[in-house]
């Protein structure tokens, strides 16, 4: 307890240096295995798809007397499809029956207003040809595709096409990440899923973004100084944005999580749920996202500059030297700090140290 | 990529934060002054919030005519769609078309959605019949009506016609003999007694009738069809297939209902190529005039050829759209490829007769893709939901701000509120401006938009903290913290923007709702952000509380664990100077 105490007021003062950068590869191999599992759960269970992508309908009554079960058997008989019966929160029953065409699903509702004995009129229904879903579904494709793209330039010409690579790598994650717990968990895809899913989009690489944006800051004249590498830079721009990015994250949260458990509680399924759903699913890989693997993996791309390796040799050189003489890292001179772009380059640069207690 | 110029400029705008404030406080004022005054007080709600049904349709094009799917023919096809639903007595179903191929009927709860659906659902089938007998719309138990199969003034309309050029056809729904009309037109080897003449035999057929059952059973409907009742018109054009002898419904040139007894379809829609209401300028009239295919005018030439040699009334052919007779123009000779109608249109009936003829020529179809059906109860229920899911979350967000940015969640609360405010007065006037509704996927966007809201700030706040910790007092922390915060705020709400733009011309439906809400209140955040908090953040950061880091203020550099400044004489200078405004490249 007490060590968490420490962490949030360590994070409270911008104290964290943590060494993301330095175990980059334990956190890629834990999202490669994340998206194995997600690929391979997609491959064997699939998705359950709503009604919205097969075709049927979803009918929803008033408060009645008429068991679970009970009106189960009435749907399916009436309809000859399988039935699936849900209570909602306000005693009304949510009745979801596949496999049905509009025309067909109108006379459904006709009987099972006979049998629960319900006025017709007071029996919600949504009914969806087959073909619906699929169109939503291409619709959202090349929504997604063509989002894609566009950020990709965006990003490209804001900062650089390294970064716009890894922020698209880590969308790809976070959506792959989302879908494969959607393939575990047997969550049903709705629409509403899909509305989150694409929501995700913005999210995901807004939480990069502005990490991105505190990297671009801090390297300005990287090349300049001798102090730091880019990795250590980099590392040092994702501590200093962590405590936006939690905040961020769970600001986020808490109004999804508000729409989930208490939208979703008052009214059982339905699409406030579903997109609370994936939301949910999707800001908490996006957040985890953006610090581990959208920043590693630029570092990662930039060390393959010349500039940055040779700028890594240097460093490495100086260090050696500065080691031979037996100076203290930490307390070196200022010298190269001017070189650098901004103060806010050197913000937690007496903590670097501590990225190893840190650790486990 | 330069480093920041580092000068004693003054913060330009940035240090009258008071015109930003009045510049947001009038628009606010006006928003809301128009909103009352516009009288659109709430958002308007849609059908899965109200109540309803809205039905979804998607074109769909015959193949090899894909390009039938374009902007004209799905805006005749909404204007078709809209007389249909609003021929049932829904005065405010609205039809529109979303993306490119879908239609989207919503209609209000309250009307008969089980009649709507299937007005809706069917394709606009139109075809030319061959009349063989006109009556006037009949109430079998009245008497009145039945003694009265008078010339109808149309008639007159007719005879006034005649002088006329050779090649007009003129809308006549002409009353007269029916009796001997059916009987001749359907061919009855002895006389039937038809019920028509004679108010008494209403409604019985005779046994002695020596023709087929099927001729039988033409004649009792078309004897008992009552064309006042919205229904049986209805139930008349039930099933009939287009090679069928059928009954049908069609109002007159002076709008009174008319029954008709038709023969099969000669010409189809899909023999028109065009038609429109145009002006004559020599005759001073409107008329309608069609462009036939190559096969239609051959059909056309037929029909009208045999037409043109009988007797009223069966001169006429109908033109019969979903079963309805739109117009019932006799033929006074042969034509062909190109005809005109003319007869008392004004420009509404004609632009509309041409309407209906084209889209009875569109080779396109309607798949409904979805009905949803929502009672008002559900509607309220999901509303209330939605709401209390936001209220909550909005309270969560709150107290996560006031736990742990204290005093500076002040800004924060107002920022959220100010942003709640334009958001709804905007969605209220949306909606008589440009048909917004606000409906659950909406909602959602708006609870999930206080996060990007939030966020704004956030960054902001942790950067003025960055800045306390370098050891800055207050007021230049606030200047210098904003440039940078600027920058990416604007950058992530673009990022943020452009997925919501992206979404809302790519997908339809729901999907559209969502995005629109979520690309509005990302505009509205940086509105916000800049002509809101950052003002005030300047304005408060000159009080005692905030401005000498009160324990309580959120920016207390002790527990932000500020560092002595490295560079004392360059800190010294800094705070003399005042506000700074680091230049970004």
């Amino acid at each position: 307890m007490s060590k968490l105490g420490d962490l949030g007021a360590r994070l409270h003062r911008g104290e964290v240096g943590y060494d993301f950068i330095g175990n980059r590869k334990i956190w890629y191999g834990i999202s490669i295995l994340i998206t194995i599992t997600a690929i391979v759960a997609l491959a064997v269970r699939g998705l359950n798809m709503g009604i919205e992508f097969q075709g049927g309908a979803v009918f929803t009554t008033p408060k009645t007397n008429v068991s679970v079960t009970q009106a189960q058997e009435y749907a399916e008989e009436a309809s000859g499809h399988d039935a699936i019966v849900q209570e909602l929160g306000s005693g009304s029953l949510r009745i979801q029956v596949g496999g049905l065409d509009t025309e067909k699903s109108d006379q459904v509702r006709a009987q099972l207003s006979k049998d629960l004995n319900v006025p017709e009129n007071k029996i919600a229904a949504e009914l969806v040809g087959p073909s619906w879903g699929e169109q939503i579904a291409t619709k959202a494709w090349t929504g997604l595709a063509v989002f894609m793209i566009l950020v990709v330039i965006y990003l490209a010409i804001a900062f650089e096409w390294r970064m716009a690579v890894a922020a698209l790598i880590a969308l790809i994650h976070d959506l792959t990440i989302t879908v494969g717990i959607y393939s575990l968990v047997g969550f049903e895809v709705t629409v509403g899923t899909v509305i989150g899913l694409l929501t995700i989009l913005g999210y995901s690489l807004y939480d990069t973004v502005v990490v991105f944006d505190s990297l671009k800051e801090q390297t300005k004249g990287i090349t300049k100084q001798t102090r730091w590498t880019y990795s250590e830079i980099a590392n040092r721009s994702i501590n200093g944005t962590l405590v936006r990015s939690i905040n961020t994250t769970v600001v986020a949260l808490l109004p999804v999580a508000g729409l989930l458990f208490i939208g979703g509680g008052v009214l059982g399924a339905g699409m406030l749920n579903d997109i609370s759903l994936s939301l949910f699913v999707g800001l908490a890989a996006g957040a985890y996202s953006s610090i581990f693997i959208a920043t590693p993996l630029v570092a990662d791309l930039k060390e393959r500059e010349p500039a940055m390796k040779a700028l890594k040799k240097r460093v490495l050189a100086k260090r050696a030297a500065a080691a031979a003489k037996g100076e203290s890292l930490d307390e070196g001179t200022d010298l190269a700090e001017g070189a650098l772009a901004g103060e806010a380059a050197v913000v937690g640069q007496g903590r670097r140290g501590r990225s190893s207690e840190n650790r486990g | 990529m330069a480093a920041p110029k580092k000068g004693r400029r003054p913060a330009g705008g940035q240090s009258r934060p008071g015109r930003a404030l009045a510049l947001i406080l009038i628009a606010m004022v006006a928003l809301t002054g128009g909103m009352f005054w516009s009288g659109h007080t709430t958002p308007r709600l849609g059908i899965d919030l109200a109540g309803g049904t809205s039905i979804t349709l998607k074109a769909k094009a015959e193949p090899g005519q894909e390009s039938a799917v374009n902007e004209t023919n799905m805006n005749t096809a909404v204007g078709i769609i809209e007389r249909r639903v609003n021929g049932l007595g829904v005065s405010e179903a609205e039809v529109q078309t979303q993306g490119r191929e879908n239609i989207i009927v919503n209609i209000p709860k309250g009307t008969n959605e089980k009649q709507a659906r299937e007005q809706v659902g069917t394709t606009a089938q139109l075809y030319f019949r061959p009349v063989l007998a006109v009556a006037a719309a009949e109430q079998p138990a009245t008497p009145n009506a039945t003694t009265s199969p008078t010339p109808k003034p149309s008639a007159s309309g007719a005879t006034a016609d005649k002088g006329k050029t050779d090649k007009s056809a003129t809308p006549t729904a002409t009353a007269s003999t029916q009796g001997r009309a059916v009987t001749e037109a359907l061919k009855a080897p002895s006389p039937t007694p038809t019920s028509t003449t004679t108010p008494k035999s209403t409604g019985s057929p005779k046994t002695d009738t020596p023709a087929d059952p099927a001729t039988a059973a033409l004649q009792q409907k078309f004897a008992t069809l009552n064309c006042l009742d919205p229904k049986q018109r209805t139930a008349a054009s039930k099933g009939v297939l287009p090679t069928d002898t059928t009954v049908a419904c069609g109002k007159n040139a002076i709008g009174q209902w008319e029954k008709y007894l038709l023969g099969p379809a000669e010409v189809d829609g899909k023999d028109v190529d065009d038609a429109k209401g145009v002006f004559d300028q020599q005759r001073g009239m409107w008329i309608v005039t069609m462009d036939f295919t190559s096969g239609g005018a051959k059909k056309f030439q037929k029909i009208t050829g045999k037409l043109s040699q009988q007797q009223e009334p069966q001169n006429q052919f109908a033109i019969v759209l979903d079963g309805e007779v739109v117009s019932a123009p006799s033929v006074r000779t042969t034509l062909s490829a190109n005809a005109e109608i003319s007869g008392s249109f004004n420009q509404e009936s004609a632009q509309d007769l041409g309407n209906i003829l084209s889209y009875g020529a569109l080779p396109l179809t309607f798949d409904t893709q979805s009905v949803d059906t929502v009672t008002a109860a559900l509607g309220g229920e999901q509303l209330e939901a939605g709401l209390i899911a936001g209220a909550i979350g909005l309270g969560l967000v709150i107290i996560y701000l006031v736990v742990y940015y204290r005093g500076l969640s002040l800004i924060a609360i107002l920022s959220l509120g100010v942003s709640a405010l334009l958001t709804y007065v905007i969605m209220a006037l949306l909606g008589p401006a440009i048909g917004f509704a606000l409906n659950l996927p909406a909602v959602c966007g708006a609870i999930v938009a206080i996060g990007i809201t939030a966020d704004s700030f956030i960054v902001y706040f942790e950067r003025i903290r960055d800045e306390i910790r370098e050891g800055r007092t207050m007021r230049p922390a606030v200047e210098r913290a904003w440039p940078r915060a600027r920058r990416t705020i604007l950058v992530s709400d673009f990022v943020s923007f452009l997925a919501a733009a992206v979404l809302f011309v790519v997908t339809v439906g729901k999907v559209q709702g969502f995005a629109f809400t979520l690309g509005l209140t990302t505009l509205l955040d940086i509105v916000v952000v800049f002509l809101f908090t950052k003002p005030v953040m300047t304005l408060l950061a000159r009080t005692k509380f905030f401005g000498n880091g009160h324990k309580w203020s959120g920016l207390d550099p002790k527990r932000l664990g500020a560092q002595p400044p490295l560079r004392r004489t360059r800190r010294q200078s800094v705070s003399a100077a005042g506000p700074v405004d680091p230049k970004e490249a």
